[in-house]
């Protein structure tokens, strides 16, 4: 990694990347089946959870059975797959456990369960890949993106592990689970499988506050759920994209498209070869717009990662242009 | 980060700042809950359901014993309903508890927001169907006792008496409810033929009151009084039995 070739304008007009090649722009293929290949991710993602939701709901309501038994009973809370394994959702578990009920072990085995599924893969491939609010809030962003919509203030992103910590505090004082009483993915989920109530105003709620107010706002900077699938996610979670690092030009179409894009951090990205940050939800769309190949899925012994590369801790921000 | 070294009393300020937005985040969140946890104290719970505080903090809103409830009884909670979102709840009016053997909705849960410590669903107490004396049509004189017979625990939860009635020479048919019976299922008040249930489910807690322990009832004979004083024993069933007419009539003929 040199940045000299950065910080010295290049000669010509065809800019140069740290590797001293061209820099490349993203360009959208004229073809349907290019289109296509660049979507891929997107596709997949939208059918795994269109897929999740179809399933717990064909269970709930058409009676789908495999083996003699409801395919998924419950919803994302809590539910029971193939009737004999528990399911739970970690964090709902964790309130519970913070408001003072002494857990029954069907629900702890569940939240065990989601827990080492989650380590084993990407911490966040729940934000991506299952969770229902995450096509709300992609599709306030691709509106907001086609109306070139600017944010009406800032906030941290690091807001969202505050809000992670307050709500078990005000869940040990309450003696109730505080964000499962106001989650609006809980509420969006059930809802679609439960029938539908006035859940949908939360959901209008988050969809208007991600397209007008603020990019990634609900998803990127307060849903306590996300913090704690990336706290989860410092862990292990060996799924991560990798970075080639020779092969990046630092043209940034991946900090265009991604919606946590501090993670795309050049120099550490560079060092260790992949996108380390467990704040990455996996959703992929970096890979796909990529014009060097540079970004792809691989799983990486995380292990090995800490033990090799100790000392690029320094973190520098993506530069948006040279 | 070539700033100037932030003051001591900056450093303090902001720290207070953070701290005050925080608590008073915190502070409406609180209060939010406490709005909608302890919203409704009518609501009609699932058999086995812990208290209605408790089952609040366990519940994890999964709607497994909804799915698992043959009969569509259970409902989760929208926000539209006037009960904690997302908490499973019925309506006997609309479907009640039809008290299936195996519990299949207890069993569902994962949690233990109902408690697994149920075995018959007999001694579940969901509620406590209680009569309006003003409007069931019984009290009123006409014979129905539909509650009477679709009660699922036949003859024990429910029960007729037979009142006199002051201007016929028929009775009345009085309906009456026994509370260490009554599952609060609800089929009773699904079956009431009134505009307006005449019989409904209410939570126990709401209308059962306390006797107290220093009230004796000197004339049970169940239990002792006092240290010295023993109630003599009686036969209930024999004096309860009305004697058969001929017995009356040749009482102290005989002999």
């Amino acid at each position: 990694m040199n940045s000299d070739s950065i910080q010295n304008p290049p000669t010509d007009r065809i800019k140069l990347g740290p590797n001293d090649k061209p820099v490349r722009p993203f360009i959208m293929p004229e073809s349907l089946w290019g289109k296509l290949k660049v979507w891929r991710f997107i596709i997949y993602r939208r059918i795994v959870q269109l897929g999740t939701l179809l399933l717990f709901f064909g269970s709930a309501h058409w009676g789908w059975k495999l083996f003699d038994a409801p395919i998924l009973r419950g919803n994302l809370s809590s539910s029971e797959f193939l009737g004999f394994i528990p399911l739970a959702d970690p964090f709902a578990t964790l309130q519970i456990f913070f408001a003072g009920h002494i857990l029954h072990k069907d629900v702890l085995i569940g939240a065990a369960i989601v827990s080492v599924i989650y380590l084993l893969l990407g911490a966040r491939v729940w934000c991506s890949w299952i969770c229902p609010i995450n096509m709300v809030t992609d599709l306030a962003g691709w509106i907001r993106k086609k109306l070139q919509i600017k944010d009406t203030f800032k906030l941290r992103r690091k807001l969202r592990y505050v809000i992670l910590g307050l709500s078990l505090i005000v869940t040990w004082l309450m003696g109730v689970a505080a964000f499962e009483w106001i989650s609006p993915i809980s509420i969006f989920h059930r809802e679609l499988i439960f029938g539908i109530g006035t859940g949908w105003i939360a959901i209008l709620a988050i969809f208007l506050f991600d397209l007008f107010v603020l990019k990634h706002g609900w998803c990127g900077h307060l849903c306590p759920l996300g913090a704690f699938y990336s706290m989860l996610g410092k862990v292990a979670a060996p799924l991560r994209i990798s970075f080639d690092t020779p092969t990046c030009t630092h043209c940034v179409e991946c900090v265009l498209v991604c919606p946590e894009p501090q993670v795309l951090d050049f120099k550490l990205a560079g060092g260790r070869h992949m996108i380390s940050s467990s704040e990455c939800t996996n959703c992929g769309r970096c890979i796909t717009v990529c014009p060097e190949d540079t970004l792809k899925y691989s799983f990486i012994n995380i292990r090995q990662k800490y033990t090799s590369d100790t000392s690029t801790k320094q973190t520098i921000t993506p530069r948006r242009t040279t | 980060m070539a700033k100037t070294k932030p003051s001591r009393r900056d450093f303090l300020v902001k720290m207070a700042r953070n701290a005050s937005l925080a608590t008073a985040s915190g502070s409406l969140w609180a209060y939010l809950l406490q709005q909608q946890a302890h919203a409704n104290n009518l609501i009609i719970r699932p058999p086995g359901a812990l208290q209605e505080k408790d089952f609040n903090a366990a519940c994890i809103k999964c709607g497994q014993c909804v799915t698992d409830c043959p009969y569509d009884t259970l409902k989760l909670a929208t926000a539209h309903d006037s009960v904690p979102i997302g908490t499973p709840f019925f309506e006997p009016r609309k479907i009640p508890c039809y008290m299936c053997k195996d519990i299949p909705c207890m069993n569902a849960c994962p949690t233990g927001a109902l408690s697994h410590d149920l075995k018959r669903i007999e001694d579940s107490r969901m509620g406590l169907a209680v009569i309006d004396m003003e409007n069931c049509i019984s009290y009123l004189g006409l014979r129905c006792e539909i509650c009477h017979r679709v009660c699922p625990m036949q003859n024990s939860a429910i029960t007729i008496e037979h009142h006199p009635r002051k201007t016929s020479k028929h009775s009345m048919f009085i309906p009456i409810v026994h509370s260490e019976d009554c599952t609060g299922c609800g089929v009773c008040v699904e079956a009431c033929p009134t505009d307006e249930p005449a019989i409904k489910i209410v939570r126990a807690d709401m209308v059962q009151g306390k006797v107290g322990e220093h009230y004796r009832l000197g004339w049970k004979n169940n239990g002792e009084i006092t240290q010295d004083f023993k109630a003599p024993k009686r036969k209930e069933m024999e004096e309860d039995k009305p004697a058969s007419g001929l017995d009356y009539f040749n009482q102290g003929e005989s002999e």
